[in-house]
């Protein structure tokens, strides 16, 4: 390719107090192209990119836009110079509607009056959304909107400032993959029209299919940059984590037994979740699939009691349980992984060792008291057990990864001893060596006799680990599939069936 | 390069120990300006103050961990001090048809049981209807203001301030615990001590204490993780009402009297060491010897401004300034570094 040279990142290093964060990185993105960007988690991208948009000042190296040196003061100063950012977790005014966040802090003001002109905001709204084939009513309230189409707002702000540089942070990672579709198109025509594209993400498969370059970090170094179509995901993996991993699931070995969970007629107070029925079996590890917004989050918070049921019976070995709320769920062998870990998972400000036993503090009682060397055995016991990477019990959960905050939840709800596990996306924002891992633990789990139902976005993930997988769609099951012999395509066709 | 990055390092010490440093400055500067403020009858003077606020800020503590507050807390004292001095009292003002004063056991009961259902009350707004404390509390320090006013004008009182409490009462809250030299150590620094480690233990060693941080640092997680959450909230502010009838129970013979504006701003003294002691107003954090070290360093402040003979009025607007800086400084550490 002779696309020109957009943007060019030449030896950068930034250092934190103990951490050298990068070390002589470069990053090259020609126009009319999109460059992925990879690494595992804490290998430097995102530092990399916060050096570009002067949010972190780089202690060493230039970088250049358009052959001009710049050196951005903060991201207003990046966007004016045409560098955007499209943030994995968005953030938007999320009472206000589409239009006010496009045109936020840059209103259109009214030919005479110093008044904000609300009919240029909605032509100008439309003229974008229209450019990007964006479907979305510009005086929509923000919050009343899926994640996937918040961020095309946030896509169509960026193109809205003629961005020529447009970095995306992991855009795929709350969307389900009809959506992936859309945002892909709308990538591509960004491409078509000259833009250079920063694409951050974990999907393997997904760089593969909409990048041209793409540049692996690891440990805050720059690895190689490569040709998208030479490469193979295993050369890629191969370079992320410097070691071979031969197989991206781990092989599976449990056996099905009986029945142990049957949920009859499942239907919930406040969401379209209705009339679910499955049931689940001891080593079983049951995947469900669907749509964002089809009903799988809210599958699982009505049988652990987050969320209010209007009817249906839940039973376990053939006794009914209730399960109103989750002091009773986890009474009954139920633990719930939340999908978002940190607004429902973690506790920010408390250690490793609170936030692993607070589900299970009566078992660390000692005449009614607790017991410091209780609760920090079984809090050694987990960071040994998940090989969690923490500097001590008493260090902060916020200062831990993704991955290793992931695994002290886990901790958490192992401590409970439940005999159903319900994970909501386990692996979100996750890096690979740490995914792998958890792919490993919930099949140890499943060995044990226990019944994991997974809900995932990643349909690879689901046909990698699980034994079966239920396929919801508009609040229903619209089937359930065998693992092994099931498709990515029968999966997709199901989930579609009732929307 | 090197040089700029110790700066750096060395402003953020100071920033951090900002409020520390403060205190100790104003340490020395009275000290060099008053010598008796470093005497014996000084120490134990801030001792004993430090111990009359203890339990109050014990209370007010948890109310914080749970990233609220309680604004009725000096109320609820005020109110129970006026119980207590109606109650184990000579002159039988409020209850004329009284004819002896009350076994001190019933009367602690009683005070236990009005601050504890006070705070259960505004545990139960809280919790219930998911109310910001802050509005909680408004509310109820109104009502209970409402109610000392009501009490105080009951019988032939007229709501004139209460005295003429049982000698008994009196020798059991400030009679000498021991002395040093000329200078009395009053009982209650002794239950003072008591409280520390009864709260001491529930922070740390039961269930309750570890779920209270849990709730205080993410609510929802906390009722996923099963905790109840509600039950929580409700037990905090009903052991923090408990916390602060035994203030008030104490205030009375400590003062020697009382009336309706006793334990008048005293939360906003008990909010100020909290924070001045790290029990933040983020939620989840905050530890029982940050509570006696803010409680300590505050009575520190005023006994020093009352050594320099500063203006009364003045040290209101010391106070205000002082909640101010300790919430900026305490805040720093909690907003993400970039």
């Amino acid at each position: 390719m002779s696309n020109e040279v957009l943007l060019r990142m030449e030896h950068i290093s930034k250092s934190f107090p103990g951490v050298k964060a990068l070390d002589d990185v470069e990053l090259t993105v020609k126009a009319g192209t999109v460059h992925a960007l990879m690494g595992e988690n804490g290998a430097g991208k995102s530092t990399l990119m916060k050096c570009l948009f002067g949010i972190y000042h780089k202690d060493e190296g230039q970088i250049f836009l358009n052959g001009q040196e710049v050196d951005f003061k903060d991201s207003k100063d990046a966007l004016e110079h045409g560098v955007a950012m499209v943030h994995q977790e968005l953030n938007q005014a999320l009472k206000r509607n589409v239009m006010d966040n496009m045109w936020l802090g840059r209103f259109p003001m009214m030919d005479k009056l110093p008044f904000v002109s609300e009919k240029q905001m909605y032509e100008k709204t439309m003229e974008v959304f229209k450019d990007l084939n964006i479907d979305v009513n510009p005086k929509t309230i923000m919050s009343e909107m899926p994640v996937s189409q918040r961020q095309m707002v946030e896509i169509a702000k960026a193109v809205s400032y003629n961005s020529k540089i447009i970095v995306f942070d992991e855009p795929t990672s709350s969307l389900t993959e009809v959506e992936v579709e859309h945002l892909f198109r709308i990538i591509n025509s960004l491409r078509d029209r000259g833009c250079g594209i920063i694409y951050i993400s974990h999907k393997m498969d997904e760089i593969l299919r909409i990048s041209d370059e793409v540049t692996i970090m690891r440990d805050g170094k720059y690895i190689a940059t490569k040709d998208s179509k030479n490469i193979t995901m295993n050369e890629i993996i191969k370079l992320m984590v410097g070691r071979e991993i031969t197989n991206v699931y781990p092989p599976k070995t449990n056996t099905i037994g009986e029945k142990l969970l049957e949920v009859k007629n499942l239907s919930a107070e406040y969401s379209k979740l209705s009339d679910v029925s499955f049931v689940g079996y001891k080593g079983e590890v049951l995947g469900v699939a669907g749509l964002d917004g089809s009903g799988r989050t809210e599958l699982l918070e009505n049988i652990f009691g987050i969320a209010t049921r209007k009817s249906g019976e839940i039973y376990v070995d053939g006794k009914q349980v209730t399960n109103k709320n989750p002091r009773e769920s986890i009474k009954n062998g139920f633990a719930m992984l939340t999908e978002e870990r940190r607004a429902t998972g973690i506790f920010g400000v408390r250690d490793i060792q609170a936030n692993s036993t607070i589900s299970s503090l009566k078992k660390y009682l000692n005449h009614g008291f607790l017991d410091n060397k209780k609760l920090s055995e079984a809090t050694q016991w987990g960071i040994d057990t998940l090989k969690t990477k923490t500097p001590s019990q008493k260090t902060p959960i916020r200062s831990l990864s993704g991955g290793n905050q992931q695994k002290v939840i886990v901790t958490r709800w192992l401590l409970t001893d439940p005999t159903i596990l319900l994970l909501d996306e386990p692996t979100r924002g996750i890096d690979v060596g740490a995914k792998y891992e958890i792919y490993e633990l919930i099949l140890k789990l499943a060995n044990e006799g226990k019944l994991v139902i997974v809900v995932s976005s990643e349909m690879p993930e689901l046909l990698g680990i699980c034994d079966r997988i239920l396929v919801m769609s508009g609040g229903r099951l619209a089937g359930e599939v065998d693992a092994k012999n099931t498709t990515q395509e029968e999966i997709m066709t199901l989930a579609a069936k009732y929307v | 390069m090197e040089k700029k990055f110790d700066k750096k390092k060395i402003l953020d010490l100071l920033l951090n120990n900002a409020m520390y440093i403060i205190i100790a400055l104003l340490v020395v500067y009275v000290a060099i300006k008053r010598p008796k403020f470093l005497g014996i009858a000084s120490i134990i003077n801030i001792i004993s103050l430090t111990a009359s606020k203890l339990p109050m800020a014990l209370g007010i503590a948890g109310c914080i961990v749970l990233a609220g507050t309680d604004i009725s807390a000096g109320k609820i004292v005020g109110l129970n001090a006026c119980i207590t001095a109606s109650l184990l009292t000579t002159v039988y003002k409020i209850w004329p048809n009284m004819t002896a004063p009350f076994p001190i056991p019933v009367v602690l009961l009683i005070v236990l049981c009005v601050g504890g259902l006070i705070g259960l009350f505004n545990g139960f707004c809280v919790a219930q209807f998911d109310l910001h404390p802050y509005i909680v509390t408004l509310s109820t320090q109104l009502i209970i203001y409402g109610i000392i006013l009501i009490y105080m004008m009951l019988g032939t009182n007229n709501g004139m301030a209460l005295s003429g409490m049982t000698e008994e009462y009196k020798q059991l809250i400030t009679g000498p615990l021991f002395n040093i030299g000329t200078v009395r150590v009053p009982r209650y620094v002794f239950y003072a001590l008591c409280f520390v480690g009864l709260m001491w233990v529930i922070w740390n060693k039961t269930t309750f204490g570890k779920n209270m941080f849990a709730v205080g640092s993410n609510k929802v997680a906390a009722e996923v993780s099963g905790v109840n959450v509600k039950k929580t909230i409700m037990m905090v502010f009903t052991l923090a009402g408990m916390m602060y009838a035994i203030t008030g129970f104490i205030d009375a013979a400590r003062v020697g009297s009382a009336n309706a504006t006793t334990g008048l701003n005293y939360e906003s003294d008990a909010i100020s060491a909290c924070v001045i002691g790290g029990v933040s107003f983020v939620g989840g954090t905050g530890k029982i010897s940050g509570v006696i070290i803010g409680v300590l360093l505050l009575q520190v402040i005023f006994a020093g401004l009352n050594f320099l003979s500063v203006n009364a009025n003045l040290i209101y607007i010391v106070k205000g300034l002082i909640i101010l800086i300790a919430c900026a400084i305490d805040m720093r550490k909690y907003l993400t570094k970039k």
